[in-house]
Formats: C-alpha cells, structure tokens, sequence
C-alpha cells in the first residue's frame, strides 16, 4: 500500500506535470514535463519522502522518435530505502534542461558526461566542460548517428 | 720463462664477434618499464613476481622511469586520449629500446572497436613483440620475453645511434 503512496501524493501535487505514474518490478517510474524536474525533484527531496540520494543521471537517445532524447533520473531514500525513477524527454531542437547541482554535488560530473557523450546542455551548471574526451573532439559519440567506426586520433597514425 | 706463468690454465680468451656479444648482454639486461592501463596488468605483476619470476630471464628491474628502461611494456588498452603520453614515454626511452604490446587491447584494441580506443598500439610506436590474450597467462608472456630475446641476439647491434624513422 505504502508504495504507491508517493505515486498518489505525485499525482495530487503535480497533476498537469506529471504525464504517467506507475510502479514496475518494484520501483516507481514517473514520466514528467521537462519544465517541471526542479519543483518535482525538490518536492520528492523533503518531507515526507526524503529522497536523498541521486544514484543515476543518464540519457537514452531513441533515433527516429521524436522528442528524440529521453533524460533518466535514478533517486534513492535512504530512510525508506526505496528508488523512484524519473523519465523526461528532450527534443533534438531545444536540447537542455535544468540542472541538478543546487542539490546534489554528484550531478556536477554525471551531467559533465552527458553534455559531453550527448550534447545536452545544463541550464546553471557551474562547470559545463567535457569530462572524457579530449579537446577537439567532434560530435557526440553515444548518440546513436555518430558513425560507428569513426575515429579521431589525436595523433597521426602510422602507416 | 718464471714458473707462474707456465702453469696458467689453456684458454684465458674466447673469439666471438662483437654483434653476438653485444647481443647476448643485452638480452639478459633488459630493464622493463611497464606502461599499465588496464587489468592486463594482474597478470603482468603475476608475472613480475616470485610465482613466474620474469628475473630467471633477465629481465627482473623494473623501472618506474622510461629514461632508465629499454623494454617498454604496454599493457592494457590505449585509448586515443592517451595516445600522446605513450608516444612520449616511448620517445624519452634511450637507445637501444624495443617494445612489447601485451594482451590483445594493446595488439590490436581487442573488443574495443570503438571511437574512444587506439586499435593497436603498432599506429604510434614500433612494436618488436605481440603477446596475444585477454588476458595472456604468464607463460605466455615468458614465451614472449624469449622471442623478444631470440630477437634481440640475432639483430643488427646498431651501436652509433641513428635517428629513428617513424
């Protein structure tokens, strides 16, 4: 019964922003508005909920959808030792979104790796610079038309 | 003639050739430095240590300074961000100097066809040896260090440095 019980409350708080809300092999996924992440998120970090801990912060590029990017949310508590999953989708025109580091210290870099693996700007963000590839790499090498033997040696290569 | 020197034993030299004896020390003096970037590198220190012991051939110093090392060994996967420092390191060796690319990262980029991985160490540097597996088992890397050996004893002792070509 408790499980549910966030989902209900997200319902009754957000009821435009939040698009879909349901619970899957145990863990709550809910599907939001990309204008609403900073109220919900700041919403399910205080009472009663208290979801601590951002586990995960990635991106999913589905190629040939549109929106075509899908931002993936990963938040653990810790007093209820229970997850809850946030998906929100991007389109390829208007790709940024706000970012998490008011909150959390840790979305500082995971949001520096899809910035530089997707190409999806941080609105506010102290520190937006890539994090794994060097400088004068070209394009964003996890989405999925980045050609797959495509490489950019940084130096010349024999032979 | 004084007595001392009547009873010396026979064979006080030996006839050799200068390649051959130049060979033959360097092959049993190699100090390695070892360029370790991934999990290949447990089975390098396997190797290093007492359980294979690389000393039995030759080759037991391990230098942490490229300056004061003639076998480079690459172990583990390159990526192309870190292509350039192998390329220094292999730069500041002093001749003479080879270099072995250990486990199939380094031969080859193994199962990492990707942008991110430098596919076989052989497009920046000179490789003398490849030692494949993922990783290879110790043996297979002694088996490595006596062809790398074998190598060195019979080739061409350049002993007034030329400039490498790239």
């Amino acid at each position: 019964m408790e499980k549910t019980a966030v989902l209900d409350l997200l319902r009754q708080e957000f009821p435009r922003e939040v698009k879909e809300a349901f619970s899957d092999l145990g863990d709550e996924i809910i599907i939001i508005e990309k204008e609403s992440l900073l109220p919900i998120v700041k919403f399910l970090r205080g009472e009663p909920h208290r979801y601590d801990l951002l586990l995960d912060l990635t991106c999913v590029d589905y190629l040939g959808q549109e929106p075509r990017f899908e931002m993936v949310y990963h938040l653990y508590s810790l007093t209820k030792k229970r997850r809850l999953r946030i998906k929100t989708r991007l389109s390829e025109k208007e790709l940024c979104i706000a970012s998490l580091t008011e909150l959390w210290k840790n979305a500082n870099w995971l949001e520096r790796e899809i910035y530089d693996l997707f190409g999806v700007h941080f609105e506010s963000h102290p520190d937006l610079r890539r994090i794994f590839m060097y400088d004068g790499f070209e394009g964003y090498p996890l989405r999925k038309d980045y050609p797959l033997r495509k490489r950019q040696p940084r130096l010349r290569m024999r032979e | 003639m004084p007595e001392a020197k009547k009873r010396q034993p026979p064979a006080q030299f030996i006839t050799t050739q200068f390649n051959s004896i130049l060979g033959w020390a360097r092959k049993f003096s190699l100090f390695h430095y070892p360029f370790v970037t991934a999990c290949c590198g447990m089975e390098y220190m396997s190797a290093a240590c007492a359980h294979f012991d690389i000393d039995r051939f030759g080759a037991g110093w391990t230098r942490f300074s490229p300056r004061q090392s003639d076998m480079l060994l690459v172990v583990g996967t390159v990526t192309q961000k870190l292509a350039p420092v192998l390329r220094t390191v292999y730069d500041q060796m002093t001749e003479p100097k080879w270099v072995v690319a250990f486990g199939t990262c380094a031969v080859s980029g193994g199962i990492y066809d990707n942008y991110a991985v430098v596919q076989g160490i052989d497009a920046i540097i000179p490789v003398d040896v490849y030692i494949p597996g993922c990783p290879p088992r110790p043996e297979t890397v002694l088996d490595g260090l006596l062809k790398l050996q074998e190598k060195i004893q019979h080739q061409d002792q350049e002993w007034r440095w030329k400039r490498r070509r790239f």
